[in-house]
């Protein structure tokens, strides 16, 4: 190791104060520290000493992404040969789906990590490692087809907007990957909504169609999907969320690590839940008819409840806060979905919702709290 | 007087003119005047002509109001204004009608809607009733030249990334159902930007040109 240090240290001599480079100097402080560990130690004091930094939680949420990656890469393999009627040999659908997904992938990190090194350069910063779990969440909420260059768009947008404009990493108050969802959604209908884009290769073949479960649901058709296969992930849908034994996976891994919160995830669990009883009491269309049990499991629903709701910058913060910020979110996700078929995918405008009202629920739960205490003092 | 000695465009008069482009420019540093900047930017051509109407009411009702300033009663001054403004937009209103229809139907509600924009009411309050004709009238010109800056630099955005044309004409290339029969942009599978449609791209652009503006001249930053 000590040679691949002392060969990183020449190259960065120029980046060093008073090098020719030394604008540059986060540029490479981030990749410095993204391959070796920092040196930094603290001295003297009471410290809390806890190896975890943001690059470690940050890694942690890529492990546990990892899963419901891996399975949609196989997923769209799967669905685009079955469709065809071709043989779904699990090599196969891997080696054509990684060949769809990785260049997502490499778009969204290049231009993403891009515009966060400009910017920590522009304004002498260090880079943030904010993105790296951002440019993993974008492609995988995106459907298969997806043109390279508006995905580029959409991640500009999204880290522009969604977050340097906040303040960068901690202070956006939408999570950047939703953000960069809706403004393709919004921007690009066509190649984000309707049949045609959720299998790969699906607008080049008249035979295939791939409509997904929420979006059949909203024509009025039936769906021919077993349970099963909603579970296991065998449905066409945007990369990432098919699978929901995948992402319990990640919640698993999430839960145990401490890093994600259970409490949201569990709070729109019963949210979601909640809100398909009472519809399923109604049961006016098809849509409302839709076993409350089956919401939970189709769409980006049980993604965004684990990957999206939980991240700790844009959501709530206070425990009680937590519970209260996830219920709603599965409410609303589930109502957007059966109010209004436009927008199948009630999940990502629900997050975005309550991304704005995180801080006032969090503001309640504190307020109330000082309340109950001043009237405890006031008791005792 | 003052104001006969002082020359016609002298350093103050001058800065009449263009702090509004800039330095105190009604939308972007002054923030007003933004419901009709959000709703008629989807286009440059309802775009331009809001900006006329409106720098024709600021100029015509500062002028107007500065010359019987000393005659308004303290008390009803916002009535007067008012009836001042509103009789001017209705003239617009109706040389709109008569003259461009088209473009009148387009801005629809929007031109009546000029009596309640707050650049108006308050370059009259803040300026005319205070300064003279001439003064009035540069301090209308530059108001209303600032609203117009701002409002067709969004429409410029918004026209060019949302439908690919600038005044109606394509710019980008010709957009046909295959891409194989498409020009210009068109033909490398380039798509037109729905989302600058929506008013909230509007807010997000006028938004934008705050941050440039703001980056390029530091002393408008606010403190905190």
């Amino acid at each position: 190791m000590d040679f691949l240090r002392k060969k990183f240290d020449e190259i960065r001599k120029p980046f060093n104060k008073g090098g020719k480079f030394e604008k540059f100097a986060p540029a490479i402080n981030s990749i410095d520290t993204l391959l070796f560990v920092p040196k930094h130690n603290t001295h003297g004091g009471a410290h809390i000493r806890d190896g975890v930094d943001l690059k470690r939680v940050m890694v942690t949420v890529i492990f546990a992404l990892l899963p419901a990656m891996f399975f949609g890469m196989y997923n769209i393999g799967f669905q685009h040969f079955s469709q065809l009627g071709e043989s779904t040999a699990i090599l196969d659908c891997m080696i054509f789906g990684a060949w769809k997904f990785l260049p997502m992938l490499l778009v969204s990190y290049g231009v993403g990590l891009a515009i966060e090194i400009a910017f920590a350069v522009y304004n002498q910063h260090e880079v943030n490692e904010g993105y790296l779990v951002s440019g993993m969440l974008i492609p995988l909420i995106m459907p298969i087809d997806f043109p390279l260059w508006m995905l580029a768009v959409s991640v500009v947008f999204a880290v522009f907007i969604g977050k340097e404009a906040f303040g960068g990493t901690g202070m956006n108050i939408f999570n950047p990957a939703l953000i960069a969802r809706a403004f393709a959604f919004f921007s690009y209908a066509p190649q984000m909504s309707g049949d045609k884009v959720w299998v790969a290769d699906a607008s080049t073949i008249d035979a295939v169609s791939g409509e997904t479960i929420l979006g059949q649901l909203a024509a009025g058709t039936d769906t021919s999907w077993s349970v099963l296969d909603m579970f296991l992930g065998f449905i066409p849908g945007s990369v990432g969320e098919t699978s929901v034994l995948a992402i319990l996976i990640g919640a698993a891994i999430l839960i145990f690590t401490g890093v994600g919160s259970w409490k949201i995830m569990t709070g729109t669990l019963i949210g979601g839940a909640a809100m398909g009883l009472i519809f399923n009491a109604l049961g006016i269309n098809e849509l409302m008819n839709f076993p409350w049990w089956q919401h939970l499991l189709v769409g980006g629903f049980a993604f965004g409840a684990v990957f999206m709701a939980t991240d700790p910058v844009s959501g709530a913060q206070t425990e009680k806060g937590k519970w209260i910020y996830g219920i709603l979110i599965g409410f609303f996700a589930i109502m957007i979905r059966v109010f209004n078929g436009a927008y199948p995918e009630g999940m990502m405008m629900a997050i975005l919702l309550m991304n704005v009202f995180a801080p006032t629920i969090d503001h309640y739960v504190v307020a109330g709290n000082i309340k109950k205490r001043k009237n405890r003092l006031k008791a005792a | 007087m003052a104001e006969g000695k002082e020359a016609l465009f002298s350093k103050q008069n001058k800065a009449l003119l263009s702090d509004p482009l800039n330095d105190n420019n009604p939308i972007s540093v002054q923030v007003l005047g933004i419901c009709s900047a959000l709703a008629i930017t989807v286009q440059l051509k309802p775009a331009v002509v809001m900006s006329l109407a409106v720098l024709f009411v600021v100029i015509a009702s500062n002028v107007i109001v500065s010359l019987i300033r000393n005659l308004i009663p303290g008390r009803i001054r916002i009535i007067v204004q008012l009836l001042i403004v509103a009789s001017l937009v209705i003239l617009v209103d109706q040389v709109l009608k008569a003259y461009a229809y088209d473009v009148s139907k387009e801005l629809s509600v929007f031109v009546g809607l000029i009596i309640t924009n707050c650049i108006v009411m308050g370059r009259l309050e803040a300026f005319a009733l205070a300064n003279g004709p001439w003064k009035s009238f540069l301090d209308g010109v530059g108001n209303g030249a600032g609203y117009a800056l701002i409002l067709v630099l969004v429409a410029v955005f918004r026209e060019l990334l949302g439908s690919g044309k600038l005044f109606g004409i394509e710019i980008l290339g010709h957009k046909a159902k295959t891409i194989a029969d498409s020009t210009g942009l068109y033909a490398l599978g380039y798509e037109n930007n729905g989302f600058m449609l929506l008013s909230p791209m509007a807010l997000i652009t006028v938004g934008l040109i705050i941050w440039v503006q703001r980056s390029k001249n530091r002393k408008l930053i606010e403190q905190h």
